[in-house]
């Protein structure tokens, strides 16, 4: 049964290696997990070493190579779920269903466990049942919750209103109030040839909306002159940075826009085929985004001969599995090619050396939707919008501490301050403008532009009021890296390790000023020792809010000199437990108060 | 100025498509390195070779050599970024020295003496990473990687065999063999594989053959890794030439 | 390695030096009297407070604390943060100091099994062999750990056991003045 299952995954997939994610995805699908027999009966499907296969299989947090029981469920662990209770709920699901976070129940029916940021910033807190997404928990959808699982009532028979996902859009301009047919768009990019079309580009000085704000025409143009057999254009819809969640709105409610974007590009650079790929969260997008796309075939949108005109352009959609580094380009292309997401050594850029080593142009949802916007008013029209070093507008995904959570469309160069009073925020101490990975800004701040040039943004605007426990931000920051560090190169896969272990020491109140220099000690290791971009942002966050928030560490600071990682009084528990003790002998009190008394550092003989 | 580059103020030179690495080693120059071997494509994954080319923090052993460019090796703050890469690596394994049969032949352990590391100065993490002994001729410690696969390489590249890879992803990141067991038995590893002596630290280890060289007489007893890194790139060019 | 660099004219005041072994083998402290006729330029210098060699039961106000051993049990620790109360330079000396060397390699099992294991149901114990509970002993942690885990530690000198040389080549440069550090032959972790 389990083999016949594989047999015929296997045989849709064309039997190739490359697809081996949507692969193993497909056969935990039907089998409920990657037992260690099912890896090698892929690996002799595909003809490709089993420890290939288990490599891959072992690096996604989606994949489980263990049994892990009937029903999964995942909590969004993002400090805007955090600031929403998801803690309490998690505690409350666990002690309903009898088990610990992490651990399977002894009955094998289910498993509770933390994962990153899902995206659902806007309405959380949220979690993930069998990987299918759940908004706006309440204490009482978590009580019905355990019934639910109690009962073995399938996932898909869950109410349905839980599933519903907003799109809470809160201010339009050019891109969200486009007014554009479908195909539209992709009509006047051929009007206007390859070249004129990224004539237009140029003109526009489109740059990505991913993060890097990389120049789109300069891109595009050295994808359609680097030599190869095939190009390719890859959505990127990975969309992990904590807090951003403006592409899934896109995909929702905009796909026309992103699929015509995807087509243009691909006629600018004259590749034939497309990829998305959407992380692994989204998956509740993927049927409905599948439908649209063959709705397109049949309208003459997409695929062969599109509008008549000669010009051949299919698009896949391929699934991610829960890897935050999937959104780096080149570790993208990895998974896209069935391997774990590591990042590649560049150069070789994608550009030259993308998918299957071929030219390969990989662009953001936003910039995607941009593009066809661009294709249709033209370069000047766009450049008009925003500051001269940042054209156009910039989608944000505003939340935490505001009246009102969701997308806002505004023209580059608004400043923080606009954007907080638009979204209803009073009393804010903080903002995150880049996600886990970027700066945090302090209210003496605020007047700064949202631009390239000045604070430059993915999008992710998450927003913290007086009362919030800035370390707590900073913690869970850590935490995020260290999970999703993919642990290629030795900085960023222990560095991250150690910051999250500090930050824990200081959380339970163990922490010293040595600490706090280990921190910054491991920031600048890791800018610039890293290999790609995560390990080179993973601290910028962290130090930002020590450098501005120091008050919320300098609290955990119980001792000036130095404190161990571990309680030494704790340590001795097993000892106690298997001896009967507890006379005074058996313990051990802190360094802190045992150390009255010491010298201090400085000393030399 | 063709073809050549400036290695803390001293000129290398280089042939077309040489990496920085291949071209210091070739003239004779050491930079410190874990996961690169002259055999195998660069890796880039220790970080140990991190130098400074114009400025800016790039690998020795990924960046191609380039007319002109200063490239610094040498500088006390180069020194201290990789010893601190070496704690990091020290700590997240299980390094007891004492114990282990590759101390005096291993590159980790060299390379730490000659960046002068004398702590691991982390808190360890202590790891518990079975071992697995189920092979007639060798051993596999898996306390000890430092996840260069070097033998990923030489295994698939060499011995045509995959029998390494590495799985799980950041600080879950480990080796793992090619059998559904999980056995380096149930593969087809050979102690004539490449893969076999590959391995920097003492990861792979032969059996029956631990503690056999004397202390003093092992791989970096006489010399330090500077030198005998250098010395041993000479020595294979030969054999080639 | 030079002895003679301490100026004859001007006597400093003698410094004084503390040593222990916690959980390890001795083989430092052998090692450190492996200095041979070198002990006798170096007692000119300083003298011993608490160590083996002297039998003095705490360690008073001093200027060195050598720590051989990592930190296993209770009594460890009250020893090691008195050292660190004690002495401005405090020295991690050996392997076992450093990373805590072979008996940290009992980490990767949990106490509860090797205490269950040694005292109840391992092979040749009496029939109703307990775990001992005397107050007066001390009670193991639940993992060996560095001297650096529990206390701040200002160098270390590692080796398993580090050479006589590379003690004296350290202990010099420290009293000199300078920041320690040990060349090839002298630097081992084994
Ligand atoms: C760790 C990491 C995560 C990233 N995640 C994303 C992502 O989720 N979405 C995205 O569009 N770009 C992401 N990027 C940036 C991409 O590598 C790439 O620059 C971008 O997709 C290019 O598209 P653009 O030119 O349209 O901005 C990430 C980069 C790094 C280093
Ligand atoms: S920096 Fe981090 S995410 Fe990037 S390659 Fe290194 S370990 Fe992987
Ligand atoms: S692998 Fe090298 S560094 Fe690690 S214990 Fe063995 S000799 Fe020491
Ligand atoms: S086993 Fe050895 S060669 Fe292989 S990855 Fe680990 S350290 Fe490198
Ligand atoms: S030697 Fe260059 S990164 Fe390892
Ligand atoms: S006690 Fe000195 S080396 Fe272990």
């Amino acid at each position: 049964m389990a083999a016949m299952n594989i047999e015929s995954i296997l045989d849709r997939h064309s039997r190739e290696a490359h697809r081996l994610v949507q692969i193993l995805r497909e056969t935990q699908d039907a089998l409920g997990w990657l037992a260690p027999e099912s890896l090698t009966a892929i690996a002799e499907g595909l003809d490709i070493p089993r420890a290939q296969v288990e490599s891959t299989a072992g690096f996604y947090s989606f994949f489980h190579t263990r049994p892990l029981g009937d029903y999964r469920i995942l909590f969004s662990d993002n400090i805007t779920d955090r600031m929403l209770g998801n803690q309490d709920l998690m505690r409350t699901l666990c002690e309903k269903l009898w088990l610990e976070p992490g651990r399977v129940a002894e009955d094998g029916l289910v498993s509770v466990d933390a994962t990153s940021c899902t995206g659902m910033c806007d309405q959380g807190p949220a979690l993930l049942a069998n990987y299918r997404t759940i908004t706006r928990l309440t204490p009482a959808r978590i009580d019905e919750m355990a019934h639910l699982i109690r009962r073995r009532v399938q996932v898909g028979d869950w109410p349905p209103e839980w599933f519903h996902v907003e799109d809470n859009i809160r201010r339009r301009d050019v891109l969200l109030d486009h007014g554009l047919a479908p195909g539209e768009a992709l009509a006047a990019a051929l009007d206007r040839g390859p070249t004129g079309l990224l004539g237009e580009i140029e003109r526009s000085a489109l740059r990505g909306r991913g993060g890097a704000g990389f120049g789109s025409d300069i891109k595009w143009r050295s994808c359609r002159d680097a030599w190869g057999d095939a190009h390719y254009v890859i959505c990127n819809a990975d969309e992990g940075e904590p807090g951003t969640f403006k592409d899934r709105v896109l995909l929702s409610s905009y796909f026309d826009m992103v699929v015509d974007g995807m087509c243009i590009a691909g006629f600018a650079i004259g590749a034939s085929k497309g990829f998305i790929y959407l992380r692994g969260e989204y998956r509740y997008l993927l049927d409905r985004l599948e439908t649209r796309l063959a709705q397109r075939r049949e309208a003459g949108l997409l695929g062969r001969n599109i509008l008549g005109r000669g010009f051949t352009f299919d698009i896949e959609i391929h699934l991610g599995a829960g890897a935050y580094i999937c959104g780096e380009e080149s570790a993208l292309i990895e998974s896209l090619e069935g391997k774990p997401g590591k990042p590649r050594i560049r150069p070789p850029f994608p550009v030259t050396h993308g998918y299957l080593g071929q030219p390969t142009t990989v662009n953001n949802v936003e910039t995607l939707a941009l593009a066809a916007l661009i294709a249709v008013k033209g370069g000047e029209w766009f450049r008009a919008i925003g500051t001269p070093a940042s054209t156009g507008t910039k989608l944000l995904s505003v939340s935490g501490d505001v009246a009102r959570p969701g997308i806002y469309e505004f023209p580059f160069g608004v400043t923080v301050a606009e954007v907080l009073e638009a979204a209803g925020a009073t009393d804010t101490q903080a903002v995150t403008t880049a996600g886990a990975a970027g700066s945090c800004l302090a209210a003496n701040e605020f007047g700064r532009r949202i631009a390239f040039e000045d604070v430059p943004t993915g999008g992710s605007i998450m927003v913290f009021d007086q009362s919030r426990d800035m370390f707590e931000a900073a913690r869970n920051f850590a935490h995020f890296f260290a999970h999703e560090s993919c642990g290629f190169c030795t900085p960023c896969r222990v560095g991250t390790a150690v910051n999250a272990r500090l930050m824990d020491k200081l959380a339970l109140d163990r922490g010293s000023p040595y600490d706090l220099d280990e921190m910054e000690k491991m920031h600048h290791l890791m800018q610039g020792a890293s290999h790609c971009g995560l390990g080179n942002t993973a601290t910028i966050a962290l130090r930002d809010i020590l450098a501005k928030f120091r008050p919320a560490f300098d609290r955990r600071l119980h001792s000036p000199d130095y404190e161990p990682g571990f309680d030494l009084d704790a340590a001795l528990s097993q000892a106690r437990r298997m001896t009967g003790r507890d006379d005074a002998g058996a313990h051990l009190t802190d360094n802190l108060s045992a150390h009255a008394g010491g010298h201090p550092s400085e000393a030399k003989p | 100025m063709t073809n050549s580059f400036l290695l803390d103020g001293e000129e290398v030179p280089f042939t077309p498509g040489q990496t920085v690495m291949q071209a210091a080693s070739a003239a004779g120059k050491y930079i410190p390195h874990l996961c690169w071997h002259p055999d195998f494509a660069a890796h880039g994954s220790c970080k140990l070779c991190t130098v400074k080319i114009g400025g800016r923090f790039a690998t020795a052993c990924t960046t191609r050599a380039a007319a002109g460019q200063e490239v610094e090796n040498g500088t006390e703050e180069l020194i201290a970024k990789r010893r601190t890469l070496l704690q990091l690596l020290f700590v997240e394994g299980n390094h007891f020295c004492p114990s282990c049969e590759k101390s005096g032949n291993c590159v980790l352990q060299a390379t730490a003496y000659e960046m002068g590391m004398l702590s691991p100065h982390f808190d360890h993490f202590y790891p518990d990473r079975a071992v697995d002994a189920s092979h007639p001729d060798v051993l596999l410690d898996f306390n000890r990687c430092i996840m260069c696969e070097l033998c990923v390489r030489a295994s698939r590249d060499v011995d045509g065999k995959n029998v390494f890879a590495l799985s799980g992803r950041g600080a879950k990141s480990h080796l793992i063999v090619n059998s559904e067991s999980g056995r380096l038995a149930d593969t087809d590893f050979a102690a004539t594989d490449r893969a076999a002596e590959v391995c920097p630290v003492g990861v792979i280890l032969r059996k029956r053959v631990g503690f056999a060289v004397p202390i003093g007489q092992r791989d970096y007893d006489a010399k330090p890794i500077s030198q005998k890194a250098v010395e041993k790139l000479a020595d294979s060019e030969k054999e080639a030439g | 390695m030079s002895s003679e660099t301490q100026g004859a004219d001007v006597k400093p005041r003698k410094l004084k030096v503390a040593t222990v072994s916690l959980a390890g083998c001795f083989g430092c402290h052998m090692s450190f009297l492996d200095i041979d006729e070198r002990i006798l330029p170096l007692l000119e210098l300083v003298e011993f407070d608490r160590s083996p060699i002297t039998d003095i039961k705490h360690c008073g106000p001093c200027d060195i604390g050598l720590i051989e051993g990592g930190v296993c049990n209770a009594e460890n620790v009250h020893v090691l943060r008195e050292f660190r109360a004690n002495c401005k330079v405090l020295i991690a000396l050996g392997a076992c100091a450093v990373n805590g060397g072979l008996p940290a390699q009992r980490n990767h099992l949990e106490l509860a099994d090797i205490l269950q294991q040694v005292y109840r149901t391992g092979h040749g114990l009496a029939d109703g062999s307990q775990i001992p509970s005397d107050p007066e002993l001390p009670l193991p942690l639940n993992q060996v750990h560095a001297v650096h885990e529990v206390v701040r530690i200002d160098y270390f000198l590692p080796g398993c056991p580090p050479s006589g040389d590379a003690i004296w080549a350290f202990l010099t440069q420290l009293i000199e003045g300078k920041e320690p550090t040990l060349g090839h032959g002298l630097l081992h972790y084994d």
